[in-house]
């Protein structure tokens, strides 16, 4: 299959990178844009500055005061977000195609201003929305804790993965006014981010357009690329955590290829012969046949300075976490001594119609503009799509079982087990 | 588009990319669970694809996963759902799957009691989210335990555990019939080809009568406040709500707009107040959700425990607040525009266009509507958004629910006086 996203690409005087893809059958308009900088960024003592700062993006700048970011876009049906990663951040409003101006408008100000009007009590206000959000999302949640226990035991304290994206409380609590302007004038500089303008609009229009507002954003000398070597674990290594769940489970991860490396789709596809559907390898073995687990996810998860694989199992009670340790050990033996073609076909087919799915829509996380612009991320060329989809149509069952040995079965592993926390069984009425 | 055998088919062209939904609407759904049996039509839904005459579940599994497709079955309140996503150059084989499920599944005695086990243990493990505690306690409280809205969709662990085969055989034989169900195709593909392939495929389903449950006479109660405790929770979640009214009621537009500014956009009272303003949550919001008799009104937030009984009574004061005073012009602007422009935004995938052609069949809604929707919206006043505050929310009938730390929030809660508080076990 050959699928076509065409577009086309300017850059601006002042380094910013522009995109533009024209689809004129739904009278809508996707505006996106990344900025190159993540949770990767930060520096120990001050982690989760990058995604509390994405917070600050929507509290106004000089020409939009604090609540009409939302307010103009609501006003006109349009609907807008960002999120954080560890690479980047990124931004987005989706609007009717003749508001498109607006959204260029409302992103070009927060770019050239958002200092002059940032103050103590919009930061302290957003931190406690974000410290809510961890709360939320993390601490409050069964299992919540537990990706960002393997982080830090998966990576050095020095290595930029070391720490989670929304951060360590202690530290949100330390963020001062001064370090929020100065992280803006580093990274929130035009040749340090790539927009994307997809839907019902004329590329020269928007190149003009994106000249008339985000022109005049003067460059800054480009943040240096952080750079961290590979990590590798001396030995495996084990530990534990309690939380509120009637269920323990068990995490084991492997450092991987980086994303879009060799590698990085094979443990893709590795990931979905083991869990993906009834008859994948763990998932058959451990839920459906011999009932020890309540389910099993395996995966491979990419990023720009290397990845992770992931074997996630939550037991069913009664059942030892050793065994089912020793079972995923086995079935991942057994899958790189033998998987089959067609193991390779499912997953590879699942791949394509998520692809071509995530093609449907212009605007929003995963839609066209930001996959040109994670392409232009990732690969330095927007035009991606096709390369992704033919690096995964050509993996042969050697490459993927070759991927199985050297990542995992001849490497070291993490591995957490979350058990129910033994003080008061939760949700329980005292007197 | 009708077959002999009363099938309704809905069929929209959308080329461009080649992709394609299928999906099946059964009408009934949870609704028609008595509620000591609660869970039996999402149980059923999920067992269709277990096993069939010709494919044991292993089979339709990996058939599905070489089709690249995604299959779902699921239950709704007022209906089931089998559909089917995937490219649209294997439509024929990923009909053909369909038609096999939801006509010939044998429902296999050992697939049943794996399903069975799978879903008490999930409800276990429900428990140890206090979202999902503090949902589904809103919906006893509001309902009562004699209505199937009382029940999760999934059940409890004692209905659950009382459901055996042959319920879930009842359950298929007397809602599975085509002259209840609709037909959805959405994608690259002629609605001649498409009225061909449902002929072929589900052309032989026997018609059969259908079963029809009214449970419109919901018992109203007073305010009534509900703690379950969960001990050192770093937050509460909190939730307020009461009985709703149906999908069908005339009132459905101007109910979006007020539903939009109390609580169903950022720039909403709710959110804006207790997110930005006071930064007491990660998100404030309000909800309708609409069935074909009756429905529940609903609002709350995950708060930071020291801040439960403050949100509480702001809560309840906007709900208050918006039946007392006229909504402002700017707000019913912002809320007309929001709603009626990020309409046409709902249409860009197959599978949102077939959710909506879902919807009109389900709740019998003219063809126009989707045309109408806009034009309605845009008439919404404030005098009428004024009329369905006070006719729609009932502050003197929320119920309250509190997910927290009781040792920390049971004082404060009192303190508001929004009368007694319950401590309540999650079910």
């Amino acid at each position: 299959m050959q699928i076509q996203l065409p577009f086309s690409s300017f850059t601006l005087r002042n380094g910013l990178q522009l995109i533009v893809h024209e689809d004129h059958s739904v009278p809508i308009a996707a505006v996106n844009l990344w900025y190159r900088v993540g949770s990767k960024d930060e520096r120990p003592g001050r982690t989760g500055f990058a995604h509390l700062f994405e917070h600050l993006m929507f509290e106004g700048s000089a020409n939009v005061p604090q609540g009409q970011f939302d307010e103009l876009l609501e006003v006109v049906g349009g609907i807008n977000n960002g999120s954080t990663s560890t690479d980047r951040t990124n931004y987005w409003e989706t609007v009717p195609s003749a508001a498109c101006e607006l959204a260029l408008f409302l992103e070009a100000d927060r770019m050239g201003s958002l200092p002059d009007a940032m103050t103590q009590a919009k930061l302290d206000a957003q931190r406690d929305v974000v410290k809510n959000e961890r709360r939320q999302s993390y601490e409050n949640r069964p299992y919540g804790l537990a990706f960002e226990t393997m982080h830090a035991a998966l990576y050095p304290s020095t290595h930029p993965y070391h720490w989670p994206i929304i951060g360590w409380m202690p530290d949100l609590d330390a963020a001062t006014l001064s370090d929020v302007n100065a992280f803006f004038r580093r990274y929130y500089v035009p040749n340090n981010a790539s927009l994307c303008v997809a839907g019902d609009v004329d590329a020269q229009q928007i190149h003009e357009l994106a000249e008339k507002y985000f022109g005049p954003i003067p460059p800054a000398a480009p943040p240096a690329p952080v750079s961290a070597p590979l990590p590798a674990l001396s030995a495996s290594r084990a530990s534990s955590l309690e939380d509120d769940v009637h269920l323990p489970r068990v995490y084991i991860a492997w450092h991987s290829p980086a994303m879009f490396e060799t590698g990085d789709a094979e443990l893709d596809v590795l990931g979905a012969a083991m869990s993906q559907g009834k008859n994948a390898r763990l998932y058959r073995s451990l839920v459906y046949q011999n009932e020890w687990a309540q389910d099993v996810q395996a995966f491979q998860s990419s990023a720009l300075l290397g990845s992770t694989f992931n074997v996630v199992v939550t037991a069913r009670p009664g059942i030892e976490l050793d065994r089912l340790v020793e079972a995923v050990w086995s079935e991942l033996r057994a899958a790189a001594r033998d998987l089959e073609r067609i193991e390779v076909q499912r997953a590879v087919n699942r791949f394509e119609t998520s692809l071509v799915d995530s093609l449907q829509t212009v605007g929003g996380f995963g839609g066209r503009a930001d996959r040109l612009n994670h392409y232009a991320f990732y690969l330095n060329d927007p035009d991606g799509v096709q390369r992704d989809l033919d690096r995964y149509r050509r993996i042969e069952p050697d490459a993927v079982m070759q991927a199985a040995h050297t990542t995992l079965l001849d490497a070291s592993a993490i591995t957490l087990t979350v058990l129910p926390r033994a003080r008061t069984s939760p949700l329980l009425v005292s007197a | 588009m009708r077959l002999a055998n009363g099938l309704d088919l809905l069929v929209v062209t959308k080329s461009g990319l080649p992709v394609i939904d299928v999906q099946l609407v059964v009408r009934g759904g949870a609704v028609l669970d008595a509620p000591a049996k609660s869970g039996r039509a999402s149980l059923t839904a999920e067992l269709v694809d277990e096993g069939t005459d010709r494919y044991s579940a292993l089979e339709i599994s990996d058939q599905v996963e070489l089709l690249g497709a995604d299959l779902e079955l699921r239950a709704g309140w007022d209906a089931c759902f089998a559909s089917c996503h995937g490219l649209s150059g294997r439509l024929a084989e990923m009909l053909d799957l369909l038609g096999e499920i939801v006509l010939r599944p044998r429902f296999p005695e050992d697939e049943f009691r794996r399903k069975h086990q799978e879903r008490l243990h999930q409800l276990a493990q429900e428990r140890d989210e206090p979202r999902l505690v503090a949902v589904k306690t809103l919906n006893r409280v509001v309902f009562g335990d004699d209505h199937p809205f009382g029940k999760p969709l999934s059940g409890t662990a004692a209905t659950v555990a009382s459901l055996d085969r042959s319920s879930l055989l009842e359950y298929y034989a007397s809602g599975f019939v085509p002259s209840n169900a609709h037909l959805v195709i959405v994608g690259d593909i002629t609605p001649d080809r498409a009225l061909n392939l449902a002929e072929k495929t589900f052309g032989q389903w026997l018609r059969a009568a259908v079963p029809e449950r009214d449970w419109s006479g919901v018992v109203t109660r007073p305010r009534a406040t509900k703690l379950v405790d969960k001990p050192g929770a770093a937050q509460s979640e909190v939730r307020v709500g009461h009985v709703g009214p149906s999908r069908g009621t005339p009132d459905y537009y101007a109910l979006q707009v007020l539903n939009t500014i109390l609580g169903g956009s950022f720039k909403s009272r709710l959110n804006m107040t207790l997110r930005e303003r006071k930064g007491f949550t990660y998100g404030a919001n309000s909800t309708l959700a609409l069935r074909r008799n009756g429905g529940l009104f609903s609002a709350g937030a995950a708060v930071f425990t020291d801040h439960t009984a403050e949100t509480i009574a702001i809560t309840v004061h906007e709900i208050d607040r918006i039946r007392e005073e006229p909504v402002t012009t700017e707000e019913i602007e912002r809320a007309r525009q929001y709603l009626a422009l990020g309409f046409m935004r709902h249409f860009e995938t197959t599978s949102e266009i077939a959710a909506h052609l879902a919807e009109l069949a389900l709740y019998d809604l003219p063809d126009s509507y989707l045309q109408e929707y806009p034009v309605q919206i845009a008439e919404v006043s404030r005098a009428a958004v004024s009329a369905v505050a006070q006719r729609h929310l009932r502050p003197e009938q929320l119920a309250i629910v509190v997910v927290g730390d009781r040792a920390r929030v049971h004082e404060p809660i009192e303190a508001i006086g929004l009368g007694p508080i319950d401590v309540w076990e999650a079910e």
